[in-house]
């Protein structure tokens, strides 16, 4: 008999997080649309995760939030934040393309459902599993 | 960090936004106001924005990633202020000016629109948040 998995969920659990703080990161930007000097930026989701430490073998670290815990890994670090390369600044400096930003707040929003479907498709599954198809 | 800071940054922006709002209105019912001095002349009002920055204390994370806007003061515009020879009006002052004020209205009405515009942004940034949190405290159902 198989050993059950040690992280249930997966890769979706840390791209919850992330999802999340890049959700964050572009209603900053929206919300200073209008902020002179203000440089717009994202999240590089690659980077991130990579950053998270999720090898090809699907292992996932410790994660480390406060500075006593130990964690196995570099964890997300602020690395991961860029700053958005500008199509067309103002004057003021400010950088924020409201169009884009929307655009990028609304595909990140279905992303993070799209993390929350597998999570619920895998809460199922082992429903299933555990009452052997009689719900 | 969570999905409920976004609130808060949303938040921030609508209150700046409506603050701006606010300034346009002002200015424009100032449009015509005449006054007798040039000190006492009424001049356009407009808001400075600035991004708040994540305190250091905040974990770390994602210090340097700004936590909303705030609206540092109120600006007055230094435009000239135009003045006009008007003998009847009662605050002329003794070689019959008085002094209107700078107020542009095209660049005013071109303000309202912007600040509507984002606050709807700001708007449509929180929905998409509250409901992303809805579905979380459904999953697994």
């Amino acid at each position: 008999m198989n050993p059950v998995p040690q992280n249930l969920f997966g890769i979706h659990t840390q791209a919850l997080d992330l999802w999340q703080r890049r959700a964050d990161v572009l209603a900053n930007n929206l919300a200073n649309a209008d902020t002179p000097g203000y440089l717009a930026r994202d999240i590089d989701f690659r980077k991130a995760l990579s950053a998270a430490g999720v090898g090809s073998d699907g292992a996932l670290p410790l994660e480390a939030p406060s500075a006593g815990q130990i964690g196995s890994g570099p964890g997300t670090g602020p690395a991961a934040l860029a700053y958005r390369v500008p199509t067309q600044p103002s004057m003021d400096g400010n950088t924020v393309d409201a169009q884009v930003e929307q655009a990028d707040f609304a595909a990140n929003s279905v992303h993070y459902q799209a993390s929350l479907s597998f999570i619920t498709a895998q809460i199922r599954m082992l429903r299933t599993a555990i009452s052997g198809g009689q719900s | 960090m969570s999905l409920y800071s976004i609130f808060n940054v949303a938040g921030s922006g609508m209150a700046a936004q409506s603050l701006r709002l606010n300034t346009v209105a002002s200015n424009l019912a100032n449009a015509e106001s005449v006054s007798g001095t040039p000190e006492g002349a009424y001049r356009a009002r407009e808001p400075l924005f600035a991004a708040v920055h994540a305190q250091q204390q905040s974990g770390g994370k994602d210090a340097g990633a700004a936590q909303g806007v705030q609206v540092l003061g109120i600006t007055e515009s230094q435009a000239a202020i135009p003045q006009r020879y008007e003998p009847g009006n009662p605050l002329a002052n003794a070689d019959g000016y008085v002094y209107a004020s700078n107020v542009n209205p095209v660049d005013e009405l071109v303000n309202m629109i912007s600040a509507s515009r984002s606050y709807q942004n700001n708007v449509e940034v929180m929905n998409s948040a509250k409901q992303l949190m809805l579905k979380t405290l459904t999953l697994g159902q």
